[in-house]
């Protein structure tokens, strides 16, 4: 491991990632901080220019640099104008916001980035002792066992991301896995389902899927709703950035709990740093005395601290079944892991033998990025902040044509603009009636592999014999169906007692 | 019926469509070695069809849950009309428009037009600051793509010359 530390330290603190992990983070900060633009929207325009750097380290460097911005310029706005530019920031607004409108909000984004930091670093130290040991178990794997694995994977994330409506969630995996299947897949080398479309003889760009996903519903959510982009009403004004010494010791046992609490979350499938903010403020809340339970939502610091260190401790969490299984635990890591695809880098227990420089270099520029963000970022807060006044009408056009530019890099053919167009209508669509997108695009980036793995389980075994010759798979799959089944029948019987309540039962 | 359930029968539809082409029409072009083969190209596409059907056949079939309505912050399909929809048409187009133009106009033309046509169509109306910032931020960029990251985007107009 200390060779690995060491091979990660002389990459990532090289001039030129130096100046990656810089750059990221303080595009991350303006970006996130725009009301509306989630990380993943960010990493989606982003992606094209990663992938044009070349380098793989440098390019995930600077990818990650951005995450971690963009959770940051979230929280910022979150504290300063209540509207949090990303979902895992809205648990920040409950009293970073009130703390803001009390005339603290330089306190209050103190707090936010001490408590980020902290949870960056100590999920970073986490990273770094559980990456290699799941690294090491899952060299043992066979394709059959990759197989299940993804299986897993991608149920968990069903479940999780569907929140009550699994079969939907379970319905845009599959969908995102057929969309795969478009294409000259290396596998045959032959095109499928491309209906005679030239254009789709590649397959779908993975670029302008994420786009469509993300990046173009959020923008026209921004034109159909004026005001999301709302910039009124919130104390702008930042004196203060002291926190005294009381404040720091009642939120430091916060911070230590809620990062651990948050690193797990993170790496479990699907459940990532929203959830693992609200969770952190609701334990915080729970456990609090009395007293300081009432001050929760009017601008208690713990309350602010608790969400803070949980979802930057969950970012980090959710790169280890990245890059350790090769599995994305969220749409923000499914979309990385595309990028790395597109490098020719293929994350999993490979990755920390074949490529150490590449796996350890990320993990030393989250250390790197988070430090940065403390020190760069907080006295630039009150200039930074000033991208808040950019007005809508400028915004929104920038917003789309980095949209079009991103698609258009990432393949090059103006096509590909037509197809970013129809899939964000359908995308939009989709989020009308709450069908969640995460899993039709990490059911997407994962079809391939999927397909690839279960093909040579089927070549070795000359069948579907490797479901019964293997125990680790069939185990696998078995958990896999507990993963989709019990939270229906959860919803099913909760449901179900509900209706017996309202009866009168 | 409400809206997520029209989805399921277009998802349904396009499912139908996808297992018939897997199950009928796409082996038949396969050369005859690769069908001793345990695994054919259309084994996971069956599969994945079969999936999809029952899973939109579930949400399609399922007892009608009452409406809940849109979640916080969330838009209400219900009442588009409400919101800017017109705006919301009036900048998709402008981007078919610019990815149809993009090609023939040229890089810089079509990018300062779909800037500030499309914060026209947002109301704004000082063109003395949009204009300026519309070229800035065009030539910037095409020096960024074409220049920094080597990625070919012709600058002028087809009968201007490559600029490559």
């Amino acid at each position: 491991m200390l060779d690995g530390i060491l091979i990660g330290l002389s990459t990532a603190f090289s001039l030129s990632n130096i100046l990656m992990v810089i750059g990221g983070c303080l595009i991350g900060t303006f970006i996130g901080m725009l009301p509306g633009l989630g990380p993943m929207s960010i990493i989606s325009i982003m992606i094209p220019v990663a992938i044009s750097i070349g380098d793989p380290s440098a390019a995930l460097i600077l990818l990650a640099g951005v995450y971690y911005g963009a959770i940051f310029g979230g929280s910022t706005s979150s504290i300063l104008i209540n509207a949090p530019g990303v979902a895992s920031t809205v648990a920040t607004s409950f009293d970073g916001y009130p703390l803001a409108r009390q005339g603290k909000a330089g306190k209050a984004l103190t707090v936010a980035a001490i408590s980020s930091f902290c949870g960056g670093s100590i999920g970073a130290i986490l990273l770094m002792i559980f990456a290699p040991a799941l690294a090491s178990v899952a060299l043992l794997f066979h394709s059959a066992e990759y197989f299940a694995l993804m299986v897993v994977g991608l149920s968990a994330i069903a479940a999780f991301a569907g929140t009550g409506q699994v079969v939907k969630a379970l319905l845009m995996t599959v969908l995102g896995l057929i969309m795969a299947t478009v294409g000259e897949g290396a596998l045959f080398n032959m095109p499928r389902f491309t209906m005679g479309i030239m254009d789709l003889q590649s397959g779908f760009g993975f670029i302008t899927l994420a786009m469509a996903m993300f990046a173009l519903p959020e923008a026209l959510y921004l034109v159909l709703d004026p005001s999301r982009s709302k910039t009124e009403g919130g104390s702008n004004e930042i004196k203060d950035l002291r926190i005294t010494k009381a404040e720091a010791k009642s939120i430091a046992p916060v911070i230590g709990r809620q990062s651990i609490q948050g690193f797990l979350i993170g790496v479990l499938p699907g459940a990532g740093a929203t959830i693992a903010s609200f969770l952190g403020y609701a334990v915080e809340r729970n456990i609090a005395p009395k007293e300081e339970q009432k001050e929760f939502g009017k601008g208690a610091i713990k309350g602010l601290a608790a969400p803070e260190s949980a979802n930057n401790a969950a970012c980090t969490g959710s790169f280890v079944p990245l890059l350790t299984l090769g599995i994305p635990g969220s749409g923000t890591t499914a979309i990385l892991l595309g990028a790395l695809i597109a490098l020719n880098v293929s994350p999993g227990p490979r990755l920390m033998v074949d490529e150490p420089e590449i796996f350890w270099a990320v993990i030393i520029s989250m250390y790197v990025g988070n430090l940065i963000l403390l020190i760069l970022n907080l006295p630039l807060i009150p200039y930074i902040a000033k991208v808040l006044a950019v007005p809508r009408n400028y915004l929104i056009p920038f917003i789309f044509f980095f949209t079009l530019m991103g698609a258009y890099i990432g393949q090059n053919n103006a096509t590909e603009l037509l197809i970013l167009v129809g899939l964000g209508i359908c995308a939009t669509v989709l989020r009308f009636a709450d069908y969640p997108l995460a899993p039709l695009l990490i059911g997407f980036i994962l079809g391939s592999m999927l397909e690839d793995n279960f093909s040579r389980s089927m070549q070795l075994y000359d069948g579907l014999g490797f479901l019964m010759e293997r125990p680790m798979t069939i185990g696998l799959l078995g958990l896999a169906a507990v993963l989709v089944i019990l939270p229906s029948y959860r919803a099913r019987r909760a449901r179900l007692r509900q209706r017996g309540v309202a009866d009168g039962d | 019926m409400a809206l997520d359930r029209w989805i399921a029968l277009v998802i349904l539809m396009i499912s139908l469509a996808y297992g018939y082409t897997a199950f009928f029409t796409m082996d038949e072009g396969l050369p005859p070695f690769m069908k001793f083969n345990a695994i054919w190209p259309s084994t996971f596409p069956k599969g994945l069809s079969v999936m999809a059907v029952i899973c939109a056949l579930i949400i399609l079939l399922s007892p009608q849950k009452a409406d809940a309505g849109p979640k916080a912050g969330d838009i209400d399909y219900r009442r588009l009309l409400d919101y800017k929809l017109g705006q919301a048409t009036a900048l998709l187009a402008m981007m078919v428009i610019y990815a149809l133009a993009l090609r023939p106009v040229g890089f810089l033309i079509s990018t300062v037009a779909f800037l500030v046509i499309s914060a026209l169509i947002l109301g704004e109306r000082k063109l003395h600051i949009l204009i300026p910032i519309a070229v800035i931020a065009a030539g910037v960029v095409w020096y960024l793509v074409q220049q920094v990251l080597g990625i070919y985007l012709r600058p002028l107009p087809f009968f201007m010359g490559t600029g490559g």
